[in-house]
């Protein structure tokens, strides 16, 4: 390298290491999952229920203490399928990753569908969790594999609007 | 300009590690709201400070508004500083006649990452920090030229972490404190020579948080509004052999745009992570003996980075309103060897 040229790039590795808590509330919810349970929080009777839970209503900032288990069965309400590589997810291409209204929850929840083909996804869909093996389970959002079709009709588009 | 108080004040520090950055920060926040004698969909604006490095997750101060409730949508910003920087933007907030009131919260969970390597980011990224100087060491140079320049000796540092100690036996919310002899902490090793253990800041987790209003508002809402008569920020520059690291200009600058030295003080609450650090701060405002320095302990007895700087700004302000002084200065820091200083003038009715 001549002195005129400039310095493109330097190398400088950066790594920290943290030592993260889930905290109070989705500490409970990552333990309800290793005994095939989704619990939610509420703050009290009739307001929603949060799936997962972080320990207040983010709408009011009200305490969230009461623990609530909901289904693990849910509707879609909305739905995209991915057609580039993740490091992180180790399903085979196209794959859909879907927001599923759990029974019993206020709030949507994050996951993806199998056993589905594509032209089938739809909102609207009923959909059930297919959990992991006993010896498998352990406090974290992959003791659910995945969800797939459960095979009941659809629930009308009104009924879950608010939630899309 | 707009005369603006500090209605209410709520602070925690402490380590439960149990606890995310929202919980922590949930009950600090309601409490300030309740005390300020607001309802929360009342209160106009909401700024808060925190760093993303301590948790080590991009946006994660996003997150943190869970614990203040965003709904009906507020009025938000944040900034990635000290609390008191938040302070700042809420109060220009208020000069520009925009809003009448702001919740300013601030939160910093030391415990989850290495301070001293997180500290060692905000030097320059190509030619300080791929060699990892850690935050003590870097705070040791300043201490080294600092008593080399001024005379003092490692004693006058000890007197400065024993008052500190002493003085934060009384308050709930500080994390080191005891009362120690001085010739037994002069006998401890150093850690980064010059500085002993007790020269060095006690790190925690905490969360800060205060609600400010305008004129006749704050009047209606507390017994004795504690007043933000001045208040500014200035910063040096960043590299470090640049600046005469044993004087604060910038904090000296702030100090004078705040008009700390136009009426006398009755108590300073500077936010010196390092003992030898209060000594520079103490010349760069001028303050004379008969100021009592850090009634609450101080910074280098419950440090959190992000929350620390509030928390001396709500410390002043709570003295103040309980009667316990009229006029008090009030200062944050941020950056490598007091790079960045912010100084508020605070005064009761």
């Amino acid at each position: 390298m001549g002195d005129a040229d400039p310095v493109k790039a330097i190398v400088t590795p950066v790594r920290l290491e943290y030592q993260c808590s889930a905290g109070r509330a989705a500490t409970r919810f990552l333990r309800g999952l290793a005994q095939r349970k989704i619990l939610g929080a509420r703050s009290r009777p009739g307001e929603p229920v949060y799936v997962p839970p972080r320990g207040a209503d983010p709408r009011t900032a009200e305490l969230t203490e009461e623990m609530v288990e909901v289904s693990d069965r849910g509707t879609v309400v909305t739905y995209s399928i991915v057609r580039v590589p993740s490091e992180n997810i180790k399903l085979e291409l196209p794959y859909v990753c879907i927001n599923v209204l759990l029974d019993g929850a206020g709030i949507p929840f994050f996951h993806v569908l199998q056993n589905c083909p594509l032209e089938e996804v739809r909102i609207g869909m009923r959909v059930r969790a297919v959990w992991v093996p006993d010896a498998e389970l352990a406090p974290a959002v992959t003791s659910i594999r995945y969800f797939e079709p459960l095979g009941e009709p659809d629930v009308p588009f009104e009924e879950i609007e608010e939630h899309t | 300009m707009r005369d603006v108080a500090i209605v209410s004040f709520a602070q925690w520090n402490g380590i439960e590690p149990e606890r995310n950055e929202v919980e922590i920060l949930r009950p600090v926040v309601q409490e300030a709201v309740e005390r300020s004698g607001l309802a929360r969909q009342e209160i106009d604006f909401t700024c808060s400070g925190s760093s993303d490095f301590l948790q080590g997750a991009p946006f994660a101060f996003v997150l943190a508004l869970d614990a203040v409730g965003a709904w009906p949508p507020i009025v938000e910003s944040h900034v990635e500083q000290d609390g008191a920087w938040a302070l700042y933007e809420a109060w220009v907030k208020i000069q520009t006649g925009e809003v009448d009131s702001a919740l300013v919260y601030a939160f910093g969970k030391t415990s989850s990452g290495d301070m001293a390597e997180i500290q060692a980011l905000q030097l320059d990224p190509y030619c300080v920090t791929p060699l990892w100087p850690d935050a003590d060491s870097v705070a040791a140079l300043q201490a080294r030229l600092f008593l080399e320049r001024s005379g003092c000796s490692d004693r006058e540092l000890a007197r400065v972490a024993a008052r500190s100690r002493r003085d934060a036996m009384d308050n709930p919310f500080a994390v080191a404190k005891g009362d120690f002899a001085l010739e037994k902490l002069l006998a401890e090793p150093c850690r980064v020579s010059p500085l002993r253990d007790h020269d060095c800041p006690t790190h925690t987790d905490g969360a800060t948080a205060l609600v400010i209003a305008a004129g006749e508002r704050a009047r209606g809402l507390c017994e004795r509004p504690v007043w933000i008569r001045g208040i500014d920020h200035r910063i040096d520059p960043p590299a470090l052999g640049v600046r005469d690291l044993t004087r604060s200009a910038s904090t000296s600058l702030a100090g004078e745009k705040a008009g700390v030295r136009r009426d006398r003080l009755d108590f300073a609450e500077l936010s010196a992570p390092y003992t030898h650090q209060e000594l520079i701060l103490r010349e760069a405002l001028g303050l004379p003996a008969s100021v009592r320095i850090n009634p609450s302990g101080g910074t280098l007895c419950a440090h959190t980075l992000m929350s620390c700087g509030l928390n001396r700004i709500g410390e002043a302000a709570l003295r103040i309103a309980r009667g316990e002084g009229d006029r008090a200065v009030a200062h944050a820091s941020q950056g490598p060897c007091l790079q960045q200083n912010l100084v508020c003038v605070l005064e009761g009715e």
